[in-house]
């Protein structure tokens, strides 16, 4: 089955036989393919045991399959000097690889094989091991990193797959074999679990026959999803401090858990949170702790809704002295947003920035695939590129501030880390 | 891209630079001015990125109150960075706010207030970004490193500054650094996109045409003196992971020798390109690459890299790894430098320099996938070498030998010239 849409983006998707999605577009700009495979298999589904299961996965996958060693791999993606690379977010890992388009065959095979038949040799899974032990050290001595790990904690308590490190921690990561990894392949990868996103220049037909020759023969089972618990109400506000009187400035991390991806309500907080933290120069936060008050040099907001309810974060990197009165300027923005809302001027002015921002941000390979990656994710349609001015048009004053009036500053979790004490 | 390039000089001394690219309906207007921390003076390190911050402060005809939004309204980024030998402004947008970007370049050019509550402002917020980047102990490393590997040469101070220097700048230090430095002939307006050239050359002459040039801004001559024997830096800080950082003076972009040492650092490292602005952003091929095998895949270091970057002067070739966690730095060090000796022995392979620049290659094609990469590139060499230099850039790359690649090894990668930087954690971890 294929589906067209000739204006925007002007996508093709297609689904083969063994139910893997094939999405492409042709984007002759420059030679060059950007490939995106993503297979729901991110760290959600890591057990309480083995967190990080999902991160290590990504890291050996592409190291050694039933047909080429990992130094055989290793010389086909240099010898053409291409990019890839295997990333697990919360929901989905994701194999993305760059390329010139006379390349585009011979990789995306690779690409498949990765995908299909990773061998997770024992040598490379110990490297990479060590790799992720290193890693997790490094952010033990980032306070960027601490905060934003223990705010993630704070707002998805017990062991909720989105409170927990992606990473894993120094135990489960040693405790961690290759058969765990093998496993989690063999449960976790399946066709129907996967969308295989081409972008680039390479016309649509030979994109699609070339990923129904790699995948088209890929027979497994569809595999179980899992549910995930809705995080619990904030009832009430949690302070913490993460002290690393080694560093010289604070990072602060400020939020809340909001709505779920498809609420209809999505449009009016991604405006909300324009206005809040991100227009011009972290829109409020911005003018108020930057550009009125000279504590920081970032202060911003950011929003991310998913399959569960996702978080509203405010993000700020002060020195000690100044961390109270940075919280308390975070507090005094979210309170008058709170109650007093945004104004029809400012509405009017994100909608223009985010709707005018649509061609921009939709210019290169590797933006497209991820945009249309997310749409088939969340089942935004092909034409969503298309729908997402009217769907940002359509938001009202009175949505933005009944989202707005969501956000309490006596349910916030705010963490600091850095060398600052109570 | 299909794309045709212009270039003119109005009589102010302007540079004017002007690509068609018409794939989509978007322009990316850059505005660069030949001046970088290697411009400043002693007491005064810092000050090219704070008048960059300044210029983002409102002008005599942009009321400070209508700085936010100016360019969103046109569904646009804005953004501006400092480094050594370079200042530049960028704001891609919509082809409907052409005028309006060239109008804030303009605007940016002559107008600047420099209020001094905003400068005050402005301290705190530079001391900030300082001391966030110092919370990183390979950002630490690197400053020091780069320190200690010149004398003389102004390349040794950090573009964001010495703290000491941002506590005690005044606004008239800042105020006289723009009016001496933003002038038209120390300027280049670079603009590329869904435009008409002869349209925008047009908007470009009433935008800019009326400012006035100014004296020919100071220009650095000092040189570098020739390093005798290996520097070392141990910084000793709590911290939970160890940094190496190897730096040997090489080559700048006029040199004759810096492609074959772009070839190099593609044999040990993969190849980056030669685009600072987004070719740094994407991790390089470097899976089979040499420094890659002898750290990475023997379990010594858990990253490796390496930045061979185009600049007016010579400046470093800076190594970089990171221990895992365990492994003693003295041991990184022994291998990579066992490494690098090999390649200075015995030189490159006919298969590696094939394998480089393909690579190579195909990072060009990489690193101008946008409206907004094309512009930088433009900008960038005409601002720090010539344009020639960026056109001929995949013929140079193309015609350099085996030959090449190994005379360069062994005039560069000398350990009795390179400094060594250790970041040590104090809690024993990785020490």
């Amino acid at each position: 089955m294929t589906t067209t849409i000739h204006k925007g983006l002007a996508a093709t998707r297609h689904v083969l036989d063994n139910d893997t999605v094939i999405i492409s577009k042709d984007a002759p700009t420059v030679p060059a393919v950007t490939i995106h495979v993503g297979v729901r298999a991110g760290s959600i589904y890591d057990a309480n045991d083995l967190i990080g299961v999902s991160h290590l996965t990504s890291r050996v996958l592409d190291r050694g399959t039933a047909r080429r060693t990992s130094d055989e791999i290793a010389e086909a993606l240099d010898d053409r000097g291409v990019s890839l690379s295997v990333s697990a977010n919360r929901h989905v890992m994701n194999v993305s690889c760059t390329c010139l388009s006379e390349d585009f065959e011979a990789m995306l095979e690779v690409v498949g094989e990765v995908i299909m038949q990773p061998a997770f040799p024992e040598r490379e899974v110990g490297t990479r091991k060590g790799e992720v032990l290193s890693a997790i050290r490094q952010d033990e001595d980032n306070p960027a990193a601490m905060a934003m790990l223990t705010l993630f904690a704070t707002l998805y308590p017990d062991n909720h797959p989105y409170g927990r490190p992606s990473k894993g921690t120094v135990d489960s990561i040693s405790r961690i074999e290759r058969r765990d990894l093998v496993a989690f392949h063999e449960a976790r990868f399946a066709p129907s679990a996967t969308t295989a996103v081409i972008v680039g220049d390479v016309a649509c037909e030979r994109a699609v026959a070339a990923a129904e020759r790699v995948f088209g023969s890929w027979r497994k089972p569809s595999v179980g999803d899992i549910t995930l618990a809705h995080p619990p109400s904030q009832r009430s506000r949690t302070e913490l401090v993460i002290p690393m009187m080694n560093k010289v400035q604070a990072d602060i991390g400020y939020g809340f858990t909001t709505i779920v991806r498809s609420d209809p309500r999505y449009y009016a907080y991604t405006l909300m949170n324009n206005a809040l933290g991100q227009y011009g120069i972290g829109g409020r936060l911005g003018d108020s702790i930057r550009e009125r008050q000279g504590l920081a040099y970032y202060a911003m907001s950011s929003f991310d809704a998913n399959v569960v309810e996702g978080p509203l974060i405010a993000r700020v990197g002060v020195s000690p002295a100044n961390v109270d009165r940075a919280i308390a300027s975070i507090d005094e923005e979210i309170r008058r947003m709170a109650t007093e809302g945004m104004t029809a001027e400012e509405l009017a002015d994100c909608k223009q920035y985010l709707i005018g921002s649509i061609p921009r941000l939709l210019e290169t390979n590797g933006a497209i695939a991820t945009f249309l990656q997310t749409a088939e994710f969340f089942g935004l349609g092909l034409d969503h590129d298309l729908r997402l001015p009217s769907l940002l048009d359509a938001v009202t004053l009175d949505d933005v501030n009944a989202a707005a009036r969501g956000l309490d500053v006596n349910r916030a979790a705010v963490v600091v880390a850095g060398p600052y004490q109570r | 891209m299909d794309s045709c390039m212009t270039s003119v000089v109005l009589d102010n001394g302007l540079t004017v630079l002007v690509e068609e690219v018409h794939t989509a309906p978007l322009a990316s207007v850059w505005c660069w001015y030949k001046v970088g921390s290697k411009d400043e003076v002693t007491g005064l390190t810092g000050v090219s990125h704070w008048v960059e911050h300044m210029n983002f402060k409102g002008t005599t005809n942009i009321p400070r109150d209508q700085v936010k939004g100016i360019i969103e309204k046109f569904g646009g980024s804005w953004n501006g960075y400092t480094w050594i030998d370079q200042t530049t402004y960028m704001e891609t947008a919509s082809t409907a706010g052409l005028d309006r970007m060239l109008f804030i370049e303009a605007e940016r050019m002559a107008n600047c207030i420099y209020d001094p509550d905003d400068c005050e402002s402005e301290r705190t917020v530079i001391i900030s970004e300082l001391q966030g980047s110092e919370n990183d102990p390979d950002t630490l490393l690197e400053q020091e490193v780069i320190a200690a590997a010149y004398k003389v040469h102004p390349y040794r101070h950090p573009t964001i500054g010495w703290l000491t220097d941002l506590q005690t700048m005044t606004r008239d230090d800042l105020y006289q650094y723009y009016r001496r430095n933003y002038v038209p002939n120390n300027a280049t307006v670079v603009v590329v996109g869904d435009v008409d050239t002869d349209d925008v050359l047009r908007r470009v002459e009433t935008q800019f045409g009326a400012i006035a040039a100014g004296p020919a801004p100071r220009r650095i001559t000092v040189v570098e003196p020739e390093q005798f024997g290996e520097r070392r830096i141990d910084v000793a800080r709590e911290g939970t992971t160890a940094y190496l950082k190897l730096a040997y003076h090489a080559p700048a972009i006029g040199d004759r020798d810096f492609f074959p040492m772009l070839v190099l650092d593609a044999i040990l490292t993969g190849a980056k390109g030669i685009n600072l602005w987004s070719s740094f952003r994407t991790a390089p091929p470097q899976r089979s690459a040499r420094l890659y095998r002898a750290l990475v895949e023997r379990r010594l270091a858990s990253a490796v890299g390496a930045g061979l970057l185009p600049t007016e002067h010579p400046f470093l070739y800076l190594i970089s790894a990171t221990a895992m966690d365990g492994i003693r730095l003295q041991d990184v060090e022994s291998a990579a430098t066992a490494a690098l000796g090999d390649v200075v022995r015995d030189g490159i392979t006919e298969r590696e320099l094939v394998k480089a620049k393909n690579q190579l290659r195909a990072r060009l094609v990489f690193e101008n996938d946008s409206v907004t990469n094309l512009g930088h590139q433009l900008g960038y060499f005409q601002t720090v070498a010539s344009l020639d230099v960026y056109r001929d850039a995949p013929n140079r790359i193309a015609a350099v030998t085996q030959e090449q690649v190994d005379a360069v090894a062994k005039k560069y990668l000398r350990t009795d010239r390179r400094t060594v930087g250790w970041y040590t954690p104090t809690d024993g971890a990785g020490a």
